[in-house]
């Protein structure tokens, strides 16, 4: 990186100076599946107006849920909400001052994505299966 | 007590802790609170979900009809849409340098909140009453 301006100091190095590590990848991650979530409540907003509104605008409504498209929304969906749910979890094991140990950390962030998977898909087999 | 014999803090702001930001651990305290009510809320949200999956829309009616799950669903939409707003809060002072780009997006940020707790909070009522 040629700078041109006057900062010769020492810079902080950015995420790409730093090899990938499983505790990084669920940190972004929470970031990510939160502001996911954050505009994904706009699904449950349009369904409750939309049940709210009447028979045919909820037909609408189950229509574009039920298709492909939606039902890969909505497992994403249920998968960003079940893995903010086991991060959080995760920081309140923190917030206490416990499991900051290496071999914790790198096990509670693997705990994080398995339960977030596993969750995901036990719900999804009990809504196609039942 | 010795290195505040020397400090310029007032006593005044020490008794009040809320340090340079003014507004002490507030943000954290209240993020937590509403993780800890979104993950017990979770629970009966998914299974209302999962009911409502498989219902007609007499069906639907019924099920947030019902008094606990109507209850049930504008807790976790309002403990939700608090906690959603305090996290989208740090992505925008994170991310946003610009002050009048921030204050806007902070802005926006309260509005799409208080419009997400308000019209679900509506629909679940109207829905209820409607039975």
């Amino acid at each position: 990186m040629a700078r041109t301006g006057p900062a010769e100091r020492p810079l902080s190095p950015h995420l790409q100076i730093y090899k990938p590590s499983v505790t990084m990848m669920m940190s972004i991650l929470h970031r990510i599946t939160g502001a996911a979530l954050f505009f994904g409540t706009l699904l449950l907003v349009v369904a409750l107006l939309a049940l709210a509104s009447g028979k045919t605008s909820y037909a609408t409504v189950q229509a574009i849920y039920g298709s492909f498209l939606g039902k890969l929304v909505l497992f994403g969906y249920t998968w960003a909400l079940f893995h903010h749910m086991f991060g959080g979890i995760r920081h309140f094991v923190w917030d206490t001052a416990a499991g900051l140990e290496r071999e914790t950390r790198f096990k509670l962030a693997w705990a994080t994505l398995v339960g977030s998977l596993g969750l995901t898909v036990v719900v999804w087999f009990f809504y196609l299966m039942g | 007590m010795k290195n505040n014999a020397h400090s310029i803090r007032t006593p005044m702001s020490r008794v009040r802790g809320l340090g340079s930001t003014k507004s002490g651990t507030d943000h954290f305290w209240k993020s937590r609170v509403t993780a800890v009510a979104n993950v017990i809320l979770t629970v009966p949200f998914v299974i209302i979900v999962m009911m409502l999956a498989k219902a007609d829309y007499a069906g639907a009616m019924k099920i947030v009809g019902h008094p606990l799950a109507a209850l049930l669903l504008m807790a976790f939409v309002t403990s939700a849409a608090i906690h959603m707003r305090l996290g989208m809060q740090v992505i925008i002072e994170d991310y946003v340098h610009s002050e009048g780009t921030k204050i806007v997006l902070l802005m926006l940020n309260t509005f799409f909140a208080v419009a997400v707790g308000l019209a679900s909070a509506y629909a679940i009522l109207r829905i209820g009453f409607a039975g």
